[in-house]
């Protein structure tokens, strides 16, 4: 993980290399509250400096208002939903094991289902983010929770946490631009490769997990140099012993066990159903986080020097958020605030519901994109958005 | 018990990444993969600002030896908060810690736990136990200092008839000497154990100025295996007092025990065991900074209350783990042994035994210590 700030620091202190260590080494999070970037993106263009600052200071007021709020009611949420989702799980588990019954398999593979949705979206990405670490219970943290889903938890936290939020859609620096596997901006060359855009997406929608855990081993960076040979086989290895847990769960011991009651096939099937299913659903979710229509991706100018208030800035005119009702919110884990999740990774998701208006508020007033959607709307524009950069074309 | 964890893998293949635990504490919150839990029994109010919690502890506790202690994690507006407390539950028997509403933990402690309520827990620990060969014993103790020499008093007192005790207990009115009641009747009953109530309030403090004070209280006191505990200034003088003896009567011991068969002993501060509780070893101020410990490195750094830890176990060399470096992954944490930190962005300082830091945007504020 060091690798990562190390190349920066390596990069941005050649000058002044080798004999006397550079004074002040450049932190991302000593971000500074006054200055401009290189180039500021487009959509902010028409801020001054004073104003960027002033907004800096305004989210970051936003946030302390909500950690001096923040005890006892957020930890009873977060608990209640891990309960919740607990006794989905082994209801819908336990109900395919009889499931040669149609009405079982229904109701088994629907509660499997909603507990992966909830598992993998409100409470995995959300503690693996450190939004509950505050509550500095061990049962449920960023260092200790390990999560229903292919990819271990540690390898995501790296991609995810550290590379994809800190760089948001800076084309070059987050890979989650695309995944390596997509054409999703402009800026990306395009080659006859591209032409399989929608067919790849396709494919990639129900074994999302599958191309998530490949998408953290970080092929490319392997390839290039960047990553060691020993790192590689140590994810590798984790990978693995992940990867042969969750499949003997699902797809081993579930069906096992029903073969008593003479309904081994049909779990199976429940169970492969259940992790299509929030595959399919986290894959839907996710794209609509920085892909859908009014998004804007940065280049590395853009961030060269960038401020606090432009940190914020890149964050909100990157992502889109999905409208709805509070069942669909949790649903998406509250990714459907994606702008305040990409603003305050590490609040309490049951925050965000209630500091989007205020940053909406904020946007408006700074004459910035707010970029929200119904899901079905959301979901459309990014697939719109792989059909056509599967053909080479001009930024619009 | 073998059986069960064998059943408990097996179990494990249904519920990775999930522990069967995680499962069964849906019905019973006892049960932890991660962390010790107990469930609270029964609370007894002792004094109007004391109180004794009985629990139920899961698997994983192990019995405590008579005046030891165990760090209690409790839960402030959602955080989780640990303090030590001597429990004062006989050995044998269910464990139960006796609090005083002496700051924001106990307070809630005393007043706000309920029969039902989940405790986290550490194993019980501590040096303060009885002596492995019955002799005469003196117990001196002053306000909450009486709850480990409680568990002591009740686990050799109704037992062994050989056993020799006096207890002196210092407390500020009758209205507030925990256990006064419950001594009293020991006391009644067997008559191997005397007890000696002295209110500060009537009688002012406790004199160990000389040893005329403890004389008149406990003649034989020199010959007695003691054991003292309470606030610092008590210990302090109690200690005082031992080693002034020890210097007034010098001996060397092959002499002293040999005198020891036939007459009195020389006070001996070996034979003086103190329990402090001890608080803020290492509490710092502000902007200061401090010395930064990396305990498991073996590394020592002066730091400047700006830097952050990252960049300072870096400099020094540490492996320290590390991510975004401005606050937000929280890939940087480590446990913190001891200390305070400030944090960077909001200047709040603050610092808990075994809480998790951001190394990337904390700065020491005096010295701290880190697990790494």
């Amino acid at each position: 993980m060091t690798a990562i700030s190390d190349r920066t620091a390596a990069t941005k202190s050649t000058a002044s290399d080798s004999t006397d260590k550079p004074v002040t080494k450049p932190r991302p999070g000593a971000l500074a509250a006054s200055g401009r970037p290189t180039v500021r993106p487009p959509a902010a263009a028409h801020l001054t400096d004073e104003q960027v600052a002033e907004l800096g200071r305004e989210l970051d007021a936003i946030k302390d208002e909500i950690l001096a709020k923040r005890g006892a009611s957020d930890a009873a949420y977060i608990r209640r939903v891990i309960k919740i989702q607990r006794a989905l799980e082994i209801a819908g588990r336990a109900t395919l094991l009889v499931s040669r019954n149609k009405a079982a398999w229904v109701t088994g593979t629907s509660l499997l289902s909603l507990a992966k949705i909830l598992e993998n979206m409100e409470i995995g990405h959300n503690i693996l983010h450190g939004q509950w670490d505050w509550m500095r219970d061990p049962d449920i943290h960023s260092t200790t929770w390990e999560w229903d889903f292919v990819t271990p938890a540690r390898s995501w936290q790296h991609t995810h946490n550290d590379l994809h939020h800190r760089w948001t859609n800076v084309v070059g620096k987050d890979n989650d631009v695309g995944y390596n596997l997509l054409r999703m901006d402009e800026d990306q060359p395009w080659t006859p490769r591209a032409l399989g855009n929608p067919l790849y997406n396709a494919i990639l929608a129900p074994i999302f997990e599958w191309g998530i855990a490949v998408y953290d081993l970080e092929l490319v960076e392997y390839q290039e140099g960047k990553k060691s040979k020993e790192a590689m086989v140590r994810d590798l290895k984790a990978l693995g012993v992940k990867a042969l847990k969750q499949f003997t769960k699902d797809y081993a011991a579930t069906p096992a066990v029903a073969m008593l009651t003479g309904s081994g096939k049909q779990a199976l099937f429940g169970t492969l159903t259940a992790n299509a299913v929030r595959n399919v659903w986290a894959h839907a979710v996710i794209f609509c986080g920085h892909f859908p229509e009014g998004t804007d991706t940065f280049t590395e100018e853009m961030v060269e020097g960038e401020t606090r208030g432009d940190w914020y800035v890149r964050q909100m005119i990157g992502s889109a958020n999905i409208s709805g009702s509070k069942f669909m919110h949790i649903m998406t884990g509250n990714l459907s605030h994606q702008i305040e999740h990409h603003l305050f990774p590490d609040l309490p998701s049951n925050r965000y519901g209630e500091v989007a208006p205020k940053v909406q508020e904020i946007c408006r007033r700074y004459g910035l994109p707010y970029t929200t959607g119904p899901l079905l709307k959301q979901v459309g524009s990014s697939w719109a958005k792989v059909f056509k950069l599967a053909l080479p074309g001009k930024k619009a | 018990m073998i059986r069960l964890r064998k059943l408990a893998r097996a179990a494990s293949v249904l519920t990775t990444p999930l522990a069967p635990e995680d499962i069964l504490a849906l019905f019973d919150p006892v049960f932890s993969a991660r962390q010790l839990r107990g469930v609270v029994t029964k609370v007894v109010p002792e004094t109007p600002d004391s109180a004794t919690i009985h629990f139920r502890p899961g698997r994983g506790w192990k019995a405590h030896k008579a005046g030891q202690w165990a760090r209690i994690g409790v839960e402030l507006d959602g955080v989780r908060h640990w303090r030590s407390y001597s429990l004062s539950a006989p050995a044998g028997e269910d464990p139960a810690i006796t609090v005083s509403d002496m700051g924001a933990v106990s307070g809630v402690l005393v007043r706000n736990t309920r029969p039902g309520d989940v405790l986290f827990l550490a194993p019980p620990q501590g040096d303060f136990v009885l002596p492995e060969h019955p002799r005469p014993l003196l117990m001196l103790t002053a306000g909450s200092g009486i709850t480990p020499v409680m568990s002591m008093v009740r686990t050799l007192v109704p037992h062994r008839p050989d056993a020799d005790v006096v207890l002196i207990h210092s407390a500020r009115r009758p209205e507030d000497s925990i256990f006064r009641e419950e001594l009293s009747e020991l006391a009644d009953q067997f008559p191997n154990f005397r007890v000696t109530h002295w209110f500060t309030g009537e009688r002012g403090r406790m004199d160990f100025g000389s040893a005329a004070g403890l004389d008149s209280l406990c003649p034989d006191w020199r010959r007695r295996a003691a054991y003292a505990c309470g606030p610092e200034g008590f210990l302090d003088d109690a200690e005082a007092l031992w080693a002034a003896e020890a210097a007034a009567h010098p001996k060397n011991s092959k002499s002293a025990r040999a005198e020891g068969a036939t007459g009195p002993f020389a006070a001996d501060p070996v034979n003086l065991i103190i329990e402090r509780f001890n608080t803020s070893l290492l509490a710092g101020a502000g902007h200061d900074g401090g010395l930064v410990t990396f305990e498991a490195s073996d590394r020592e750094v002066e730091a400047d209350g700006d830097t952050p830890l990252l960049d300072v176990g870096e400099d020094a060399g540490v492996l320290m783990p590390s991510g975004c470096r401005m606050g937000i992954c929280h890939s940087c944490l480590l446990p913190l042994r001891a200390g305070q930190v400030r944090d960077l962005r909001t200047g709040e300082v603050h610092g808990d035994p075994g809480q998790l830091i951001q190394t990337c945007v904390s700065a020491a504020a005096g010295p701290v210590n880190l697990d790494i």
